[in-house]
């Protein structure tokens, strides 16, 4: 069991990390805008997200065992540590850093390591999903804030009951991204603790059936939380009152078009949903909820007509994507080589 | 929660809205008073100045009330600090009108006949000048694109009553109907007085257009 929760911790690290920085995106504006309480807003960010990453967890969590299916606890301990350490690394040096980035990258360097074949099929359609996410979620937030402009402003609600609508709007919205976050981002916290997992399924009944992948989910549902209650009060403060200068509307439209992105990426349901009428549909793909937010922001900022849009801030994102999943391929690839010659421990079945 | 909120909301909409009822009644009565006085009907005047002494004190318990409740229920946390500001600039409008109608009841001052249609005149557009902002205070509220529609309106009138202003201190300074110079200079002071209704009107408007410029999302 120690050996077990030793081995998990480094995902269970990266888990805090996630909840520490990406409830800020659902909840940022509105906590920093004091629109909600930061107790409130994480309650429902922790019960949303949890429920988000057990239920719906699974779909993205697939395609990133479809790039590497790393089949050692060791082996899972490191790519993620190796993650990890890239986030942290990259958020001190001040980069806009995606946990997916930092996984994808971790899991190829272990693929290296292994010399097993990288799924190229999945590498591309999750580069592909980085590119498309952010200007999705800006195409998104254009259509929304005219929408939700248009609606303001021909309803002739006071300013009063506009707040409280808002209110209650910024709490739905946030319910509904935290469960998106869960069920999107999971898949970066466990994906690879998913071949090695060592839980057993829970039957209880016939109507209760809990997977092993459920449970680890579940785990790291419960890190997430712990980092969105113990650290994520600062990052909301410093994204509410201090990077994007959103009204409490904007705000909803931002957190709406980028839940709804990660929610396009990560749903089961709709994927077999739009198959079945035999439509395109989106794959099913962890993508960063900071970038999706970003690209909300800039789409609001088009919207408004081009007025005060950060190019710089389109590329530092792009050397993101570039230097995040490089950067953490190299550590992965050092860390599992220690791991393997020093510490003697297997971290790929020969 | 939600049932909570709407409580609480309804309860200030109403309190904001009786508010700003009472700021456009103040200059109703304020252009009612001022047309008693020039009319010589001096127990209306009298009425109309106590009316108005009610109404500021309402008014100020009023805004005291609205202020308390807007952090108590820690409502509308992005533009608190420009309504508040906005009620406060628009008690200057109820205490601008309340102290003039108080000293023209104290002074008393002989306004010569052939100008007391004029300072009716003026009083009537100051008093428009009010009634614009009210409709620009409450369209801040509730239809936040036509405020400037309103504000522009304000600015006309409050340009009209200065113009109508500078004709009546030329008319006090180059007749010969009010012999002394200290006369002059008292009906002087009143116009000024009542032009300045409108004056304080047009601040509170230019603030307000800043406020709907935030305001807008």
């Amino acid at each position: 069991m120690i050996q077990i929760l030793f081995f998990l911790s480094s995902g269970l690290f990266l888990g805090w990390s996630l909840g520490a920085n990406d409830a800020a995106n659902i909840f940022g504006t509105a906590v920093g805008t004091k629109m909600i309480s930061f107790k409130n807003a994480a309650i429902i960010c922790s019960v949303f997200l949890i429920i988000g990453a057990v239920i719906s967890g699974a779909g993205a969590s697939h395609t990133l065992g479809k790039l590497g299916a790393i089949d050692t606890l060791a082996g899972a301990f490191i790519v993620a540590l190796a993650a990890a350490i890239t986030v942290l690394w990259m958020t001190k040096a001040g980069l806009p850093v995606s946990t997916s980035q930092a996984v994808v990258g971790a899991i190829i360097g272990w693929n290296f390591f292994a010399k097993t074949a990288t799924g190229y099929g999945s590498l591309t359609k999750i580069v592909g999903t980085w590119v498309f996410s952010p200007i999705i979620a800006a195409a998104l937030a254009f259509v929304l804030f005219h929408l939700v402009k248009r609606f303001v402003e021909n309803s002739k609600i006071h300013l009063l009951r506009l707040d409280s609508m808002t209110r209650i709007a910024l709490l739905i919205v946030g319910a509904f991204g935290s469960y998106s976050l869960g069920a999107n981002n999971i898949g970066n916290v466990m994906g690879v603790f998913i071949k090695s997992s060592p839980f057993q399924n829970i039957v209880i009944s016939d109507l209760i059936h809990i997977s092993s992948i459920q449970q680890l989910f579940f785990l790291g549902g419960i890190a997430i939380a712990i980092g969105v209650f113990t650290y994520s009060k600062k990052v909301m403060m410093t994204v509410g009152s201090g990077i994007f200068k959103l009204s409490p509307i904007a705000a909803f439209v931002v957190v709406l078009a980028s839940s709804i992105v990660l929610f396009l990426f990560a749903s089961q349901g709709l994927k077999h949903l739009l198959t079945s009428y035999g439509l395109p549909s989106f794959p099913l793909v962890p993508v960063s909820s900071s970038q999706a937010v970003v690209g909300s922001v800039m789409g609001i900022s088009l919207a408004k007509g081009g007025r005060n849009m950060n190019f710089r801030i389109l590329g530092r994102i792009s050397i993101g994507w570039v230097a995040t999943p490089i950067a953490s391929a190299i550590i992965s690839y050092i860390a599992l080589f220690f791991m393997q010659n020093v510490f003697m421990q297997d971290t790929f079945i020969r | 929660m939600t049932k909570i909120f709407n409580n609480k909301t309804k309860e200030l909409v109403k309190n904001i809205d009786c508010y700003i009822e009472n700021v456009s009644n103040s200059g109703l009565i304020f252009y009612n008073g001022i047309k008693a006085y020039m009319n010589n009907d001096i127990e209306k005047f009298e009425l109309e100045c106590q009316r108005i002494s009610i109404l500021e004190t309402e008014a100020d318990d009023m805004r005291r009330d609205i202020k308390h409740k807007l952090y108590r229920y820690m409502l509308i946390p992005d533009s608190r600090g420009d309504v508040l500001g906005l009620l406060e600039t628009l008690d200057g409008v109820v205490d601008t009108a309340e102290k003039i109608l108080e000293q023209l009841s104290i002074e008393t001052p002989l306004i010569p006949d052939f100008l007391r249609e004029n300072f009716i005149e003026l009083a009537e557009f100051s008093y428009k000048a009010v009634d614009e902002l009210i409709m620009a205070v409450k369209a801040f509220f509730r239809e936040i694109n036509s405020v400037d529609e309103h504000v522009n309106q304000v600015l006309f009138f409050e340009h009209e009553a200065d113009n109508i202003e500078e004709s009546i201190k030329r008319k006090i300074f180059q007749t010969d109907k009010i012999p002394r110079f200290s006369k002059k200079l008292h009906t002087k002071y009143f116009v000024e007085k009542i032009a300045l209704v409108s004056d304080v009107a047009e601040s509170v408007a230019e603030r307000l257009s800043i406020y709907a410029i935030k305001r807008r999302i």
